[in-house]
C-alpha cells in the first residue's frame, strides 16, 4: 500500500472515531501539543492512560467485591478515571464514568456493577481503537510519509 | 542581576494525576514556561520551603529587593482542586498566608463545575479557575498574571487593586462546549 493510500485510510479512521464518539475535541488538543521536539507526546500520554487505568479498573473491581462496599472510595476511583479519560479525549469512557458516579452517589451496588462492566467495555474498545490509530501512523512514518493533521472542518 | 528581565517564567504545577501533570507540563512548556510539577500539596509546600513546622523568617525578604522569594523563584502556581490529603484550596490558603509567596498568582483547576467552589477560590485569592481538561486557550490567560507579578517585582509598591480587577475576565468559568459537535 502506498503512502497516499495509508494516509487516506488514517484520515477516514480518525474521522470515524470522532463520528462514533470515541474521541472528542480534547484529542485534537493533544495532537496540537505534539511537535518535532515532542514527537511521541500523544502516544506517551495515551499509553500512560491505559496503564494507569488498567490498575484503576482492578482497584474498582475489588472495591465492589468487598463485604461492605465503600462507595466513597469507589466514587473517588471513578472520578479519577473520568478525569484522565477526559484529559485524553476518550469520550465514551468518560461518559460511562459519569453514569457510574451517579450510581455511586445513590450507593446502588447493582447499578455500580453494571456500570463497571460498561466502563470496562468502553475502555477495551477505546484501547483497541487507539492501537489501530497508532499502528496506522507508524506504518505511514515507516514508509517515509507524514501524518496528516486532523481537520475538524471535514466533519 | 539579570534575574528578572531575560529569564523564563517559572510555574509550579500541582496535580495528583500523572496524566494531567504530563498534560499541564506540556501545555506550559509549549508556552515557553519553565515547569516544576509535583503530585501533592505537601510536596508543593516542601518545594517552596513552606514546611508545616514553622513559617520562614519574614525578615529575610528585605535582603534583596528585586527578589522577594526565599530560595525559589516561582512566578505562578497552578493546582488541581481535588487532591487527597490537601486540596488545591487548602494549598491556596497556605500560600496566601505565607510571607514569601502570598503575591504569587495562584490558579485552580477542577474537572467539576461547582459555582460555590469557584467563587470561594476566587474570593480567597485565586486569580483564575480553569475547568479541566485545561487547554491552550486557558494557558494563554496566564500571561497577564505573570507579567503583572513581574512588574511588581520591579515596583513592589505599585500593587494596584484596580489593575487587578481589570485583568480579571467576567467569565470565570469557561463555557463548556463540545468540539466538534458530531452527530
Amino acid at each position: 500500500m502506498e503512502v497516499g493510500q495509508m494516509q487516506r485510510r488514517l484520515v477516514e479512521f480518525t474521522k470515524s472515531l470522532f463520528m462514533e464518539g470515541f474521541l472528542d475535541g480534547q484529542f485534537l488538543q493533544l495532537q496540537q501539543l505534539q511537535d518535532e521536539s515532542n514527537p511521541d507526546f500523544v502516544v506517551e500520554v495515551v499509553s500512560l492512560f491505559f496503564q494507569d487505568s488498567e490498575k484503576l479498573l482492578n482497584d474498582l473491581t475489588s472495591a465492589l467485591e468487598q463485604q461492605n462496599v465503600d462507595f466513597k472510595k469507589v466514587d473517588a476511583h471513578v472520578h479519577q478515571l473520568k478525569g484522565s479519560s477526559s484529559s485524553i479525549g476518550a469520550q465514551r469512557v468518560k461518559n460511562a464514568c459519569v453514569v457510574f458516579r451517579s450510581f455511586c452517589e445513590e450507593q446502588n451496588l447493582e447499578g455500580c456493577m453494571r456500570c463497571l462492566q460498561q466502563v470496562k467495555q468502553e475502555f477495551y474498545l477505546a484501547k483497541n481503537k487507539f492501537e489501530t490509530l497508532f499502528t496506522l501512523e507508524q506504518q505511514i512514518l515507516a514508509a517515509g510519509g507524514s501524518i496528516p493533521a486532523t481537520e475538524i472542518t471535514s466533519f | 542581576m539579570g534575574v528578572t528581565a531575560a529569564s523564563q517564567f517559572h510555574v509550579l504545577a500541582v496535580d495528583d494525576s500523572l496524566i494531567d501533570r504530563k498534560l499541564i507540563e506540556r501545555l506550559l512548556k509549549t508556552s515557553s514556561y519553565q515547569v516544576t510539577a509535583v503530585d501533592s500539596g505537601s510536596k508543593a509546600l516542601e518545594f517552596l520551603g513552606l514546611n508545616e513546622q514553622q513559617p520562614r523568617n519574614a525578615n529575610a525578604t528585605s535582603v534583596s529587593p528585586s527578589y522577594h522569594h526565599q530560595e525559589i523563584e516561582v512566578n505562578l502556581i497552578i493546582t488541581d482542586y481535588f487532591m487527597p490529603e490537601m486540596t488545591g484550596y487548602d494549598l491556596l490558603r497556605k500560600i496566601k498566608e505565607s510571607n514569601s509567596y502570598k503575591d504569587v498568582p495562584v490558579v485552580i483547576m477542577s474537572s467539576e463545575n461547582v459555582p460555590s467552589r469557584i467563587s470561594q477560590c476566587l474570593e480567597d485569592g485565586a486569580e483564575e479557575f480553569f475547568l479541566k481538561p485545561v487547554q491552550l486557550a486557558d494557558v494563554n490567560k496566564l500571561k497577564p498574571h505573570l507579567l503583572r507579578g513581574r512588574s511588581k517585582e520591579h515596583h513592589p509598591n505599585s500593587e494596584n487593586r484596580k489593575d487587578r480587577e481589570e485583568i480579571l475576565s467576567p467569565e470565570r468559568t469557561r463555557t463548556r462546549y463540545d468540539v466538534p459537535e458530531v452527530i
